[in-house]
């Protein structure tokens, strides 16, 4: 329970067997009472074993259906065990958990509340095509959510118990269609988004790709991702 | 003369074809159908090649061998597009499968553990 709320925190996890039972032993430590679900994409290492271990429920996927396919696992599982905030957390330890409770107020007057880089609290720096790719998703994001929006990709986010109904039916397993595309989605339909800034981490396992040819593939994905759905219906 | 054969021959055998999957129920009935009406359109004109001609005029395509290439490869395109559709929809399918399987297996996996603890805890 925080502050009179049921709490699931869901982790999707693939191949994170590294920093899973030290981010699982985190979340536990700093909020006691809370539920850990920890999502194994089809992992081919002992993530889900060490999960267990660390004392997170398990939901081991038989194959990998990537972040958004292991969300709506998340969600389905917060919907059928009657819990009221659930709050998607990354495995490599980069999301700080002392953020929870702030984020779970603010879900008082939000609907989806997304803990965000970028906002004030924090080093952490981005540039070229990957930036690019940032500012356009945070301006048009914005626009669509009508609130400010700057860490569109932010893997920490808190729904309520309408959000969790509406993800554990709806929640696209596509490439940042776990991101991009269920924000529009979820402000299209008349929830109040909000972010909060908080401070990210080094992660603790694996080290993200600093490649100027990924980075422009993923501002042209970027780009059609929020141009499908934008006119999806 | 030669042409026809091979093209009469082409028609025949994907109609066989068609046939031992369906006999071997390898193929679900509605692609067999299709298939099947197809040939039933491919195997005369395969015999006749000239069989469009008149058509083709009217649309004014020269000749009816264009015609038939023309529908033909906006045909497949449909039945690719048609294909794809149908993909995304079976991955979907099996995406909410693969959900229900994982949410059982940690439901089986809770109560286990609850049981185990509870035998431990009389003992």
């Amino acid at each position: 329970m925080v502050n009179g709320k049921r709490v699931l925190i869901i982790i999707p996890a693939l191949n994170e067997s590294g920093s899973i039972a030290d981010v699982v032993g985190e979340v536990r430590g700093e909020l006691p009472g809370v539920e850990v679900l920890v999502v194994d994409d089809g992992s081919t290492d002992r993530t889900a074993a060490v999960a267990a271990a660390a004392g997170a429920r398990v939901a081991k996927l038989p194959y990998n259906l990537g972040v958004g396919g292991a969300m709506r696992l998340g969600y389905r599982y917060a919907r059928d065990n009657g819990y009221d905030v659930a709050i998607q957390i990354d495995a490599d330890g980069q999301h700080d958990p002392r953020y929870v409770p702030k984020l779970v107020d603010l879900l008082d007057d939000n609907d989806l509340v997304i803990g965000a880089r970028f906002a004030g609290e924090g080093d952490y720096s981005v540039r070229g095509p990957r930036r690019w790719a940032m500012v356009m998703l945070s301006a048009v994001l914005s626009k669509v959510a009508r609130t400010k929006l700057t860490d569109t990709t932010s893997g920490f986010r808190a729904a309520n118990r309408r959000v969790i109904e509406m993800f554990a039916g709806w929640y696209p397993a596509e490439y940042l269609g776990d991101t991009v595309e269920t924000l529009v989605h979820t402000a299209r339909r008349g929830y109040k988004i909000r972010q909060v800034p908080v401070a990210m981490r080094k992660r603790m396992a694996g080290t993200p790709s600093h490649s100027p040819a990924k980075a422009m593939i993923y501002l042209g994905r970027a780009f059609a991702v929020l141009t499908l759905a934008l006119i999806r219906r | 003369m030669k042409l026809t054969l091979i093209t009469g021959l082409t028609g025949l055998l994907l109609l066989a074809t068609i046939v031992e999957l369906l006999r071997r129920r390898q193929l679900r009935e509605k692609y067999a159908m299709l298939w099947l009406g197809v040939l039933l359109i491919v195997i005369p004109l395969s015999l006749f090649p000239r069989l469009l001609d008149n058509v083709a005029g009217f649309f004014g395509v020269v000749s009816g061998v264009s015609l038939v290439l023309f529908l033909g490869i906006v045909f497949l395109l449909l039945v690719c597009i048609h294909l794809s559709w149908e993909v995304s929809a079976l991955e979907e399918e099996t995406r909410t499968l693969a959900e229900d399987f994982a949410l059982l297996r940690a439901q089986i996996d809770a109560e286990r553990a609850a049981r185990d603890e509870l035998v431990s805890s009389d003992g």
